[in-house]
């Protein structure tokens, strides 16, 4: 029982990192229209500025600002410079010039840190376990990562439904055109969400950086399962993509905790773990295409 | 007449490219990882090479080192392949350090009687069955690095082990390498994914079976996030680790640091080792470059030293005689004692290491002892040239 909570744990805590991830690639792509493959990249930037900012001062706390204005300032030069001009364009031309950017961020964080992988020293506050139940001791850093991860997601819960720029947002991503013609700025308006985006990427760049290595492609390897997300949760939903990041790191972290045993069941030892691992790694696509061909437009759209 | 004057025209362009081959140095095309994650694998391998040249001459032969970036994609690895072998007529290969790539790229370029001398990957399949002639492995057959790490854990004495590595080719090699040598009981086998970042899933399965020690194998990056996140879950103290070296590299230590002491490692190599050949090669590479040599560098560096003295037995050219000088492998080897077995791989000495804790505080990768004198492979048998 104690195990199956601790999983069920882990399973949250990925979930949360990747509801920040989501949360900016849903509102960018539901509210602008556009395909950001280089989201990846700012969790990247976040994540490096933070951790070179923490290790240089010798301050865990002092990355976070640092992470966060990074994160933010790259997310806002790169609506500037370069999003600005794909809104009108098809999603082909956007999916290139971001990988394109992929591509730029990652050859220029080589040149500057080098291929070795960072590491931030976690502070000693948040360093150790805490015991929750009898026999269930959990990283305080973990659970730490939840609780901000829950917090960000009611912030953003009022953002978006009780302030005025909230309200933009969410008339923006369902009616671009009329916002517009409301005699919105929504050149701003982009900038900001875009900027917001940044924000909570680098965000959780950061955060990941003293469990995970702080490495070159970090960002690619988490994007596309936050694209899995979005597709689930529904394109432009926060509510969809809080939920459906909870639920498919609770699936993922299941299916790997879970299913070579239960695999082992009904077959030999080695076979079922190649396979539960196969399966397990495959777990969250196929729940995508089951959402897809059940609700098409994802699980927390109101089909219209 | 026609034929009289193709046959002229060919022997012309036969003089030509024969002129143009006598003068020009001999092509290297070193197909290797050098971005993402694992690009330190390929960077120190392909550093270590450059060492072993001297003003562009391996062996007093002069020679031209072609290298491209494979992105640890088999098919892009391959791709490199083709294109060196067709455009620029690269008879002599190296540099692959997943086994994966080495799976698809390999056949290829033996196939076009090119030779492949492997710095790194040495999967079961090319040391068994599908080996040849042309292809040379100076590191290691994978399974020997896994083997020595059973034996390790079975000296050491421990009796129920929990074992992990990513689900791929060289990750099943890992654990069936370790489970031949390691006497006692498994408690668990897990397959991760080579992807996976976070090992929180597997850190709680490992605390559940409660087993006596934990074997790993995670290479690059992986393996530094899995042993920090053993250290974080509190693990580091409770279960003793023993690794192969690909999950303790210097850059691993340098990286982990504190949290790596105590850890039991089995490797072919350390830079501790006292002969002459490898004070020269740390010397170089410690004025060379500003980071930790680890062993992907030892073996760039020793398989630069084979092609050395292999061309400087044939003069330079890439036929039978390169090949039998290859076979002699006779250089002075970074790790002592180096031969070759009848499929081409190694028969080497393998060590235990452990991380203590250096002079100046920080952990240093001591060796402490031996594990295996003059071990081979298991797949040589298979193997009929």
């Amino acid at each position: 029982m104690t195990l199956f909570l601790e999983q069920l744990l882990n399973g949250v805590q990925f979930g949360v990192m990747l509801f920040l991830m989501a949360a900016g690639l849903t509102l960018i792509f539901g509210i602008m229209g556009v395909i950001n493959l280089a989201h990846g990249s700012i969790y990247m930037i976040g994540a490096y500025a933070g951790t070179f900012v923490a290790t240089e001062t010798g301050s865990f706390w002092l990355g976070i600002p640092a992470a966060l204005a990074a994160a933010a300032l790259a997310g806002v030069v790169i609506e500037f410079l370069v999003v600005r001009r794909l809104y009108g364009r098809d999603h082909l031309d956007q999916v290139l010039a971001t990988f394109g950017l992929i591509l730029i961020f990652n050859q220029a964080v080589t040149m500057l840190f080098g291929r070795q992988p960072l590491f931030v020293q976690m502070p000693s506050i948040l360093d150790g376990s805490v015991e929750l139940l009898p026999g269930l001791s959990y990283p305080i850093y973990r659970l730490t990562i939840i609780l901000v991860g829950l917090l960000v997601a009611f912030g953003l819960y009022l953002l978006i439904n009780r302030t005025r720029i909230g309200m933009l947002v969410r008339a923006g991503s369902t009616n671009r055109e009329m916002v517009r013609a409301l005699g919105v700025d929504v050149r701003l308006l982009y900038t900001l969400v875009f900027g917001l985006g940044a924000l909570l990427a680098g965000l959780a760049g950061f955060m990941a950086g003293p469990i995970l290595a702080v490495q070159i492609g970090m960002g690619e390897q988490i994007l596309i399962t936050t694209f899995v997300v979005v597709v689930i949760g529904g394109v432009g939903s926060i509510r969809g993509a809080f939920f459906a990041s909870l639920i498919l790191g609770i699936v993922d972290t299941g299916l790997r905790a879970y299913l070579p045993g239960l695999l082992r069941q009904v077959m030999v030892g080695p076979e079922a773990d190649a396979l539960g691992a196969g399966i397990s790694s495959m777990g969250i696509y196929l729940l995508m295409a089951i959402v897809l061909l059940i609700r098409p437009k994802g699980l927390f759209i109101r089909n219209s | 007449m026609l034929t009289r004057k193709t046959l002229l025209a060919a022997s012309a362009l036969l003089a030509t490219t024969f002129a143009a081959w006598a003068e020009d140095p001999v092509k290297i095309g070193m197909i290797t990882t050098l971005s993402g994650p694992a690009g330190y694998l390929g960077q120190d391998v392909r550093d270590g090479f450059k060492l072993a040249m001297e003003d562009n001459k391996l062996g007093g032969v002069p020679v031209e080192l072609l290298v491209e970036d494979d992105g640890l994609k088999p098919g892009q690895g391959k791709q490199i392949a083709e294109r060196f072998l067709s455009e620029s007529g690269v008879k002599l290969f190296t540099g692959i350090v997943f086994s994966n790539v080495a799976g698809a790229t390999v056949p290829d370029i033996v196939d076009n009687e090119a030779f492949y001398i492997s710095p790194n990957a040495g999967p079961s399949n090319l040391a068994g069955k599908e080996c040849s002639e042309n292809y040379f492995v100076v590191s290691w057959q994978n399974d020997s690095l896994h083997e020595s790490a059973g034996q390790l854990a079975t000296n050491l004495g421990y009796k129920k082990a929990f074992i992990l590595a990513p689900n791929y080719q060289a990750g099943k090699d890992a654990l069936a390498g370790f489970k031949r040598f390691f006497k006692g009981e498994i408690a668990g086998e897990v397959y991760t994914r080579l992807d996976q970042t976070d090992f929180a899933a597997e850190m709680a399965q490992i605390r559940a079976a409660k087993p006596d020690v934990v074997f790993q194998f995670h290479p690059g990056g992986l393996g530094i996030t899995f042993l920090r996140q053993y250290e974080q879950a509190g693990l580091g103290k409770e279960i003793p680790m023993v690794l192969a070296e690909p999950s303790m590299d210097g850059v691993t230590l340098a990286a982990v640091g504190e949290a790596a002491v105590g850890v039991n490692v089995s490797a072919h190599w350390n830079t501790d080792f006292d002969n002459p050949a490898n004070k020269k090669f740390m010397e170089a590479w410690n004025k060379a470059y500003n980071r930790p040599a680890t062993y992907y560098s030892s073996q760039g560096y020793d398989t630069g030293q084979l092609i050395a003295s292999a061309l400087k037995a044939s003069g330079g050219k890439l036929d039978d005689s390169f090949r039998d000088a290859l076979r002699k492998a006779d250089f002075q080897s970074v790790r002592g004692k180096f031969a070759f077995g009848p499929n081409q791989h190694p028969i080497q000495d393998w060590y235990a290491l452990k991380v203590e804790k250096g002079a100046d505080g920080k952990p240093v990768i001591k060796t402490v002892g031996e594990v295996f004198k003059d071990h081979g492979d298991a797949y040589s048998a298979d193997c009929k040239m």
